[in-house]
C-alpha cells in the first residue's frame, strides 16, 4: 500500500514557485465567512468565474478569488498552485473546481483540509469523459489525443439558449490543451481533513455522463445536485446563476447559517 | 488560603497543553475529529519556541531553519512556495500566526493561562488546574482527555562545571543578540545545533572564539550535490539506499568539500554519520578554516577568570556561553503518569501515548533528521483519532491498544545514536513516521 505519511516527493522534488493569476473580489464581503476559491476546468482561466460566479458569489457576502492553475503544469502542479493560494487566504476556503478543475480540486484537498469544496461538472474519471467527448464531438477531440489542441463545441459547453454570439465569443477564448493524464491519473487522494463535498453538474452535459456524475457524488458520499438544460460550462451557460445560488445556499447550511 | 474552586465539567472536550507548533496542530487536528478543546497558552500569543518575545524562547537573532523547508511544513499547510530554502526564525514564526488565524484556532486558546495541575479522576477524565500567568486565583475544570504539547527547548539544561567564573557566564538560552558578542573573547560549550550556530555567531563578531566540545561531530552542510542535503538524504531514503551505504557516501560528500576536520584539531567523531542528532551547519567549517574558531576539548574546571581544560590548558574568556540543551518538564503532572523514570525521560508508546493512561498524550516530544511540524501533526492525528475511536467503538479500540502493544520498539524509535542522554527520543523520520501510519490504519474509519 501506498504511504500517506511518506512524501518523498513533495519532500525531495518541490513544485517550483511561478506568479500566479488570481482574480479576487473581496470588497464589502464578509471576512468571517469563508473564502471561495474558485478553479477553471480546462481552456479556461479565471476569467470564467470573473464573469458571473465571483460578483454572485461576493454579492452574497463570500470573499470570492478564482485563480488560473499555471500554464503548461501537470495536475500535481495545478493542485500545488490551488493549495498555496488557498492557504495564502486569511481563513480556511472553500474550493470551487470546475470541469477539469474540479479534478485539481479533489487532488488539491488531499494537500489542505478546505472548509468544504465543490466539484461542479467534474471531469473525474478520463475514460468516460474521452468517450463521450468522442461521441460528441469526434473531430475536435482527436486531435487532443495525439497532443494537439481540443476543440471543444457550442453543443458540449452549452445549453440550447446561449445566443450564438456569446457562445461564439466564449469557444474562441478557449485554449484547451489536455495532458494525457486527464485520463490516466491515479484515483484522486482522501481529503485531508474529511470536509463537506458537493457536486454539481447537468443531466445534458455532454462532456460529463451522467453515470460518472453520479459515480464521483457517490465517492464523496452523496448524490448530485442537477440542472437540467445547461451544457458542460455551469459558469458561463445562459443559466449560470442557478447553480451558483444552489452552491452557496449549500454552503449557507453547511456553514451552519 | 488556597483557593478552593469548584469544578467546571467540560464533558467531552479535550484540553491542550501549550499554543506552539505542536499544540495549534493537536487543537486543529482535535476538532477536525469533532472534539471540542480548551488549549491554554502561559505566554500571550501562540508560536511557543520560535516567538522570541516570549521570555523562554530558545530562539536567537540569526536563527534560520535547519530542515528544509518542504520538510518542515504541515503536511497540510504549506509555506508559501516563494520563501527560502531554510526560512528564518522570523518567518516561521509568521507561518505558525497564519496557520492559527487561517484555522481560527485562537478560538479556543486561553492566553496568559499557566497549566499548574492535572490529575486523573478515574474513568479516563482529568481534572485540569489553570492560574492566570501573573499569579492570581486558580480554576479547575474536567476533561474527557489532555494533550501536552508544552515543548522541550524551554527548561535549560545548565552543566556543573566545578569553580567559580569571574567572566560572564550564560546559557545559550539568554543568548539573542549577535551584539552580546562583540569584540569579546567567546567561548561557547556544546556541539549541538546551538552550540555551532553561535560559535559561527562569535566567528564574525568576536575577537576570540574557542568551541568546546566533549566529542567529535558530523558537520552537515546545508547544501549537497546542488540541493538542501535534507531533500538529497531523502532521495537516498526514497530509493531504499541501506544505511551503511548512506553512511559512506556521506563521508565521500565530506571528504570531498569540507574533509577531513581533525587537521584543525576536532576531535574525530566516536560514532558514525546518521548515529547523532544532525548537525547541519555549513559555516562552521569555514570559520575553524580561516582560523576564527578554535575548537577545545571539554571545560574540566572554571577558576577565577580562566576555564580549564581537559588536555590541561587554560583559557581566559570574558563570555562562556553553555549551549548544554533543554531538558523536557512536566512540572504539572505527578511523574508516574507518563512512566518518567528517575533519568526524567518519559517512556510513551510512539513517544506520544501514556502508557497506563489511554486519554493522555503528549505532541511533539520528539527529536529526528526532520521538522518536529509534521511529527506532530501526524502525532495529534493518531491521537484525535484514538480519542474518537475510544468513545465510538470501545471494543475496537481495545484491540488496537492490544495490537500496539506488540509493536516492536525498535521499529520506530531509534537504537544507533550515540548515548547521551539527549538522545532518548532521537527517531528516524521515515520508520516513526511508518509507525504513526500503521496505527492510523488500524483506526481507520469503518463506512
Ligand atoms: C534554536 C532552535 C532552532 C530550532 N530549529 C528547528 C528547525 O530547524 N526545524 C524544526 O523542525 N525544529 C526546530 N527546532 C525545534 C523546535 O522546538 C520546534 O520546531 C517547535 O518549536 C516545537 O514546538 P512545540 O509546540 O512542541 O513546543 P514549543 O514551541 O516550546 O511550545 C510549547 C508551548 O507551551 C507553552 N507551555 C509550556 N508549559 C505550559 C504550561 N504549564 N501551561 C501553559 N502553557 C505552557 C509554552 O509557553 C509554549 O508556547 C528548533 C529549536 C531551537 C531551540
Ligand atoms: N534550526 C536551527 O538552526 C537550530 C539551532 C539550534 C538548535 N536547534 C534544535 O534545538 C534543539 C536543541 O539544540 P541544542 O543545540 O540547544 O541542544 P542539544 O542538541 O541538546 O546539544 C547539546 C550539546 O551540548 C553538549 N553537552 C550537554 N551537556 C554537556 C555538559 N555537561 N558538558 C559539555 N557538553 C555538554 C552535548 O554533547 P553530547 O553530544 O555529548 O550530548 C551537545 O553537544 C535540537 O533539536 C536542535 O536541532 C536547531
Amino acid at each position: 500500500m501506498k504511504s500517506e505519511l511518506l512524501r518523498f516527493q513533495d519532500w525531495t522534488d518541490p513544485v517550483r514557485p511561478v506568479e500566479r493569476e488570481v482574480v479576487s473580489m473581496t470588497e464589502e464581503t464578509d471576512a468571517k465567512l469563508p473564502p471561495l476559491l474558485f478553479v477553471p476546468g480546462l481552456g479556461h482561466g479565471a476569467w470564467a468565474f470573473a464573469e458571473h460566479w465571483l460578483p454572485a458569489t461576493a454579492a452574497r457576502g463570500f470573499p470570492a478569488h478564482a485563480l488560473t492553475p499555471r500554464p503548461g503544469g501537470d495536475l500535481r502542479a495545478h493542485a500545488h498552485d490551488v493549495v498555496q493560494v488557498a492557504a495564502s487566504l486569511p481563513r480556511q476556503a472553500v474550493l470551487v473546481g470546475h470541469g477539469a478543475g474540479a479534478l485539481v480540486v479533489a487532488y488539491a484537498m488531499g494537500r489542505y483540509p478546505a472548509r468544504a469544496a465543490v466539484l461542479a461538472a467534474p471531469v473525474m474519471d478520463g475514460w468516460p469523459a474521452l468517450g463521450a467527448a468522442l461521441r460528441a464531438n469526434p473531430f475536435g477531440t482527436l486531435p487532443a489525443i495525439f497532443g494537439g489542441r481540443l476543440r471543444l463545441n457550442r453543443k458540449q459547453l452549452f445549453g440550447p439558449g446561449l445566443p450564438e454570439e456569446r457562445a461564439t465569443a466564449i469557444l474562441d477564448r478557449l485554449d484547451a490543451r489536455p495532458r494525457r493524464e486527464l485520463v490516466t491519473h491515479a484515483p484522486a487522494p482522501r481529503p485531508a481533513g474529511d470536509p463537506p463535498v458537493l457536486v454539481v453538474g447537468s443531466p445534458d452535459d455532454r462532456v460529463v455522463p451522467r453515470k460518472s456524475l453520479d459515480r464521483t457524488a457517490t465517492r464523496y458520499g452523496g448524490a448530485p445536485l442537477l440542472f437540467p438544460g445547461m451544457g458542460h460550462d455551469l459558469p458561463l451557460d445562459v443559466a449560470w446563476a442557478e447553480p451558483i445560488e444552489a452552491i452557496l445556499d449549500w454552503l449557507g447550511k453547511e456553514l451552519g447559517h | 488560603m488556597p483557593d478552593t474552586p469548584d469544578i467546571a465539567d467540560r464533558r467531552d472536550a479535550v484540553c491542550v497543553i501549550g499554543a506552539g507548533a505542536s499544540g495549534l496542530a493537536a487543537i486543529k487536528n482535535l476538532r477536525e475529529h469533532g472534539f471540542e478543546v480548551d488549549c491554554y497558552e502561559r505566554e500571550t500569543s501562540v508560536g511557543g519556541a520560535w516567538n522570541w518575545r516570549h521570555d523562554r524562547s530558545p530562539v536567537y537573532a540569526g536563527t534560520h531553519l535547519i530542515s528544509s523547508r518542504p520538510l518542515t511544513e504541515f503536511p497540510d499547510f504549506p509555506m508559501p512556495d516563494t520563501w527560502p530554502d531554510y526560512p528564518d526564525h522570523r518567518q516561521v514564526l509568521s507561518y505558525l500566526e497564519r496557520y492559527s488565524r487561517h484555522f481560527d484556532l485562537e478560538r479556543d486558546v486561553w492566553f496568559g493561562t499557566q497549566v499548574v495541575s492535572v490529575v486523573p479522576v478515574g474513568d479516563g477524565r482529568w481534572d485540569v488546574t489553570t492560574q492566570s500567568t501573573g499569579g492570581g486565583s486558580s480554576r479547575v475544570q474536567r476533561y474527557a482527555g489532555v494533550v501536552v504539547a508544552n515543548g522541550h527547548n524551554w527548561a535549560p539544561l545548565k552543566p556543573k562545571i566545578p569553580g567559580d567564573f569571574s567572566g560572564q557566564l550564560i546559557h545559550s538560552a539568554k543568548f539573542k543578540d549577535p551584539a552580546q558578542l562583540r569584540k569579546r573573547k567567546v567561548l561557547v560549550i556544546g556541539g549541538g545545533n546551538t552550540g555551532c550556530d553561535i560559535a559561527v555567531e562569535a566567528a564574525q563578531q568576536a575577537s576570540t572564539v574557542w568551541h568546546s566540545t566533549r566529542r567529535g561531530y558530523w558537520y552537515a552542510p546545508k547544501y549537497v550535490l546542488g540541493r538542501p542535503a535534507d531533500q538529497v538524504n531523502d532521495r537516498m531514503l526514497k530509493l531504499g539506499l541501506p544505511l551503511r551505504l548512506r553512511q559512506w557516501l556521506y563521508r565521500r560528500a565530506l571528504g570531498l568539500t569540507t574533509g577531513d576536520l581533525t587537521r584543525y584539531g576536532v576531535p574525530e567523531p566516536d560514532h558514525r554519520p546518521y548515529e547523532s542528532h544532525p548537525i547541519v551547519n555549513s559555516q562552521l567549517p569555514y570559520y575553524l578554516g580561516h582560523g576564527r574558531i578554535t575548537p577545545v576539548p571539554d571545560v574540566t574546571s572554571l577558576d577565577g577568570s580562566f576555564a580549564v581544560l581537559a588536555d590541561g590548558r587554560r583559557i581566559e574568556p570574558e563570555l562562556v556561553i553553555t549551549a548544554t540543551g533543554y531538558r523536557p518538564r512536566f512540572e504539572f503532572l505527578a511523574p508516574e503518569l507518563l512512566d518518567i523514570g528517575e533519568d526524567g525521560r518519559p517512556d510513551l508508546h510512539l513517544h506520544a501515548f501514556a502508557r497506563q493512561h489511554p486519554t493522555l498524550a503528549v505532541v511533539g516530544l520528539v527529536q529526528a533528521d526532520f521538522g518536529l511540524f509534521p511529527l506532530a501533526h501526524w502525532q495529534s492525528v493518531a491521537v484525535a483519532r484514538w480519542l474518537r475511536l475510544r468513545v465510538t467503538d470501545p471494543e475496537r479500540a481495545t484491540a488496537v491498544q492490544q495490537k500496539e502493544s506488540t509493536r516492536p520498539l525498535a521499529s520506530w524509535s531509534r537504537r544507533r545514536v550515540v548515548p547521551t542522554p539527549r538522545h532518548w527520543f532521537e527517531v528516524d523520520h521515515t520508520d516513526y513516521l511508518r509507525a504513526v501510519e500503521g496505527l492510523l490504519r488500524e483506526m481507520e474509519p469503518r463506512p
